[in-house]
């Protein structure tokens, strides 16, 4: 298969959640507003932006786990749409979750709970076919046949999220969400896990959608970077592209924020500190959602939302104002 | 550097500068009694903090940080107690006070912000009624002054509209702003120490740099020493004058900043250096510590990192190495070091059997 080619298309996704305001009345919450992207395969893709900036409803949009709004999301050249389309996505496409502690049933075992996919999918024809599989899944996570008979609330937050992972490889997928997998492990674990996702990346060849707070972290493992911001993407580029020269003026002030581990280069750091707090998405501000905390905003800001255009090769930002502040 | 004398005296403090130290602690030993048995969660940690100076507690979950923070503000649960250990608060011994002695350390001089707020504020009261109780309760103002003092505080810790929020409930305000609201309280009462227990932890980044930055000017503007406890090792870099670092109840390293992230002493240090994400090793694999974290009730005899430690020796199975000077200011309890100094010649090893 050629590399290089795109494995997903993301084109104009929209996510709205209806939010009840009163007696028989609604708002929607747009979640997600018309982002758009590709992953090539066998790529990692970081997405990064703050708390409810909506990166976990684009991986659950994308999956169609949530009925997308509006928008299309192309699978190796084949738009998702009808029950037989989806139905062969989502044996190809799955999704680790966020909280190893929750997300898990604890009064499952490890053999069912990573064999859950596999019968869903009714994918082995006997009860040795299953156990087989099963025991090599857990294989390829660095677990073993002892782990397989114990139940999920006996195991520490990085045996956790390998279950998850182990479970979420057992369709043999191509392309997997990871969302915040690595966010509720201690720093010594972390290392153990982010490890283990490359190294199933190149032996299983897998594309990577992974989603964290953690800009280190994202920086370590992906090709590329897209900065979300209350729905909507901002910028995306390469990731030393976007981590030594983020154009976007919230991407700026975001990567100017990380606390570096390195006391000489923490005394140098310039942060861009922002003033105000995030907009809730319910009262999202018009025009560029970022305007309200943006040092370089103007009256044009509030008017429209700025294209997202691709103002370097392969460097995309969505600002109106990218041409005087760049 | 030139030490020779590996051995710490004990007599000696690391910044033994003139007159007596802000907090001094003291080979502090807490436990807490469960059925299962005696959990030594703090097992003998000594430190200096002086005055205006930011102190860095760092180390994995379950190490003992945010023991070492309540016993120092004697708010441990009921199964927990210092066993042994000193805790000197401007020469005054805090360990065997009275609870109403302590009560007035605790108000006045020392305060702790906690990691998740909302369990720190009450959601029944308003923000302005929560300042005010706390400004009564620890300055002789009271009626007006402690209405006008709740909202200059707030606007100390650059909460926007001070005057709205003082009428709101803590759920109607952000987390950012609600970590604001905790720091107002915490130094409501003009304290000499600020203790921090990760008080960014649950705080996205762009807000956790304007917390970190309010820190900062606090500690500058105000003088005041500030504890920070975190497992982030870019906050320490970022905010710690000296940092030590904890691994299962005890210190393994303690040192400047700049000592503990480029001459870190301690296998365990170097380990947690070696697998965090930096310009180093990008796009290099990562190293981590392998292994899983200490459990308190099944401690190893020798250093409790050994069973983890890709360069244990012989020694280090059996024998728990003592704090030694690495550097100046600079401490580590490390049987590798001392077999590093051993092979420069720079010491002779009693007892020897070092060997791996
Ligand atoms: N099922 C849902 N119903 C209603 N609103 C939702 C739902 N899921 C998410 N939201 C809202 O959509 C927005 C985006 O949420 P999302 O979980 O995608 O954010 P996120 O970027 O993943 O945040 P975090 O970093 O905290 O995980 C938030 O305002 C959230 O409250
Ligand atoms: N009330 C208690 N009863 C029994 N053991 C306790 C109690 N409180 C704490 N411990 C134990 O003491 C040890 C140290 O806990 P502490 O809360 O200080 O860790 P920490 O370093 O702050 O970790 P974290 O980073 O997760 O906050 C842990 O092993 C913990 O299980
Ligand atoms: S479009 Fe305007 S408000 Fe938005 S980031 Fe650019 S300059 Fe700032
Ligand atoms: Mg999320
Ligand atoms: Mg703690």
């Amino acid at each position: 298969m050629a590399e290089n080619s795109t494995l997903l298309e993301v084109q104009d996704l929209k996510e709205y959640f209806d939010i009840n305001t009163g007696f028989f009345r609604s708002r929607p919450l747009k979640a997600v507003d018309g982002v758009s992207f590709t992953i090539r395969r066998g790529e990692t893709l970081g997405l990064v932006g703050e708390s409810g900036c909506g990166k976990t409803t684009v991986g659950r949009t994308v999956l169609h786990l949530y009925k997308p709004t509006g928008g299309k999301v192309i699978y190796d050249g084949k738009e998702i749409s009808g029950k037989e389309s989806l139905r062969e996505f989502r044996r190809k496409a799955t999704m680790v979750f966020q909280d190893p502690y929750s997300s898990l049933n604890p009064r499952m075992t490890v053999s069912d709970i990573v064999a859950e996919p596999l019968d869903v999918h009714k994918l082995y024809k006997t009860k040795k076919e299953r156990n087989d599989r099963v025991l090599e899944l857990l294989k390829y996570v660095g677990l073993n046949s002892e782990h397989a008979s114990r139940y999920a609330h006996e195991f520490s937050g990085g045996q956790r999220q390998r279950i998850g992972i182990a479970r979420a490889l057992a369709v043999n997928p191509e392309f997997i969400v990871c969302d915040e997998p690595v966010s509720a492990l201690d720093v010594s674990i972390q290392a153990q896990v982010i490890n283990m996702f490359e190294d199933l990346q190149e032996k299983l060849k897998l594309t990577y959608l992974f989603i964290a707070h953690d800009l280190l972290v994202v920086r370590h493992i992906s090709n590329r970077i897209a900065v979300m911001y209350l729905g909507k993407m901002v910028e995306l580029a390469d990731a030393e592209e976007i981590y030594h020269h983020p154009l976007h003026p919230y991407s700026r002030s975001l990567l100017s924020a990380v606390p570096l581990p390195d006391p000489k280069k923490a005394r140098e750091n310039k942060r861009i500190v922002l003033s105000g707090d995030i907009p809730s998405p319910l009262n999202a501000p018009s025009g560029c959602p970022f305007r309200t905390r943006c040092p370089h905003a103007t009256e044009q800001c509030a008017g429209s939302m700025p294209a997202f255009d691709e103002v370097e090769k392969g460097h995309f930002v969505a600002c109106h104002r990218i041409r005087e502040i760049g | 550097m030139t030490s020779v004398n590996l051995r710490k005296d004990e007599a000696e403090t690391p910044r033994a500068g003139n007159g007596v130290p802000l907090l001094a602690v003291r080979d502090l030993h807490t436990s807490f009694f469960t059925d299962a048995g005696e959990v030594k969660a703090v097992d003998g940690v000594s430190f200096t903090l002086e005055r205006g100076k930011v102190l860095g507690i760092v180390g994995e979950s379950g190490s003992g940080k945010s023991v070492t923070a309540y016993s120092i503000m004697q708010i441990l649960a009921p199964t927990g107690k210092i066993v042994s250990g000193s805790i000197r608060f401007n020469g005054q011994e805090l360990v065997g006070l009275d609870e109403k002695a302590m009560r007035k350390v605790r108000g006045n001089r020392i305060s702790i912000i906690f990691q998740d707020p909302m369990t720190s504020l009450n959601p029944t009261y308003t923000i302005g009624h929560q300042l005010e109780e706390a400004i009564v309760l620890h300055t002789n103002r009271d009626g007006k002054e402690a209405k006008a003092r709740a909202l200059e505080m707030l606007k100390l810790v650059n909460v926007n509209e001070p005057a709205k929020r003082l009428k709101q409930y803590p759920y109607e305000l952000s987390g950012g702003m609600r970590q604001r609201v905790m720091i107002a309280m915490a130094l409501a009462c003009e304290p000499d120490i600020l203790i921090a227990d990760e008080p960014t932890t649950a705080l996205d980044v762009t807000i956790q740099a304007q917390i970190l930055e309010l820190m900062q000017d606090l500690q500058k503007q105000l003088g005041i020493a500030i504890i920070m406890i975190t497992h982030d090792l870019g906050v320490i870099a970022q905010l710690c004058d000296e940092v030590i670092v904890m691994y299962a109840g005890s210190v393994c390293e303690r040192g400047t900043a700049d000592a503990i992230f480029y001459e870190p002493a301690h296998e365990y240090t170097k380990g947690l250096i070696r697998s965090i994400p930096r310009d180093e090793n990008n796009g290099q694999r990562l190293e981590p510590i392998t292994g899983t974290p200490i459990d308190l009730l099944n401690m190893p005899a020798g250093c409790p990192f050994a069973p983890r430690c890709d360069h244990a020796l012989k020694v280090c199975l059996t024998r728990r190495a003592e704090e030694m000077w690495v550097g100046e200011d600079h401490i580590a309890r490390c049987w590798n070091y001392v077999r590093e100094q051993a092979e420069k010649g720079i010491a002779t090893l009693e007892g020897g059997g070092i060997d791996g």
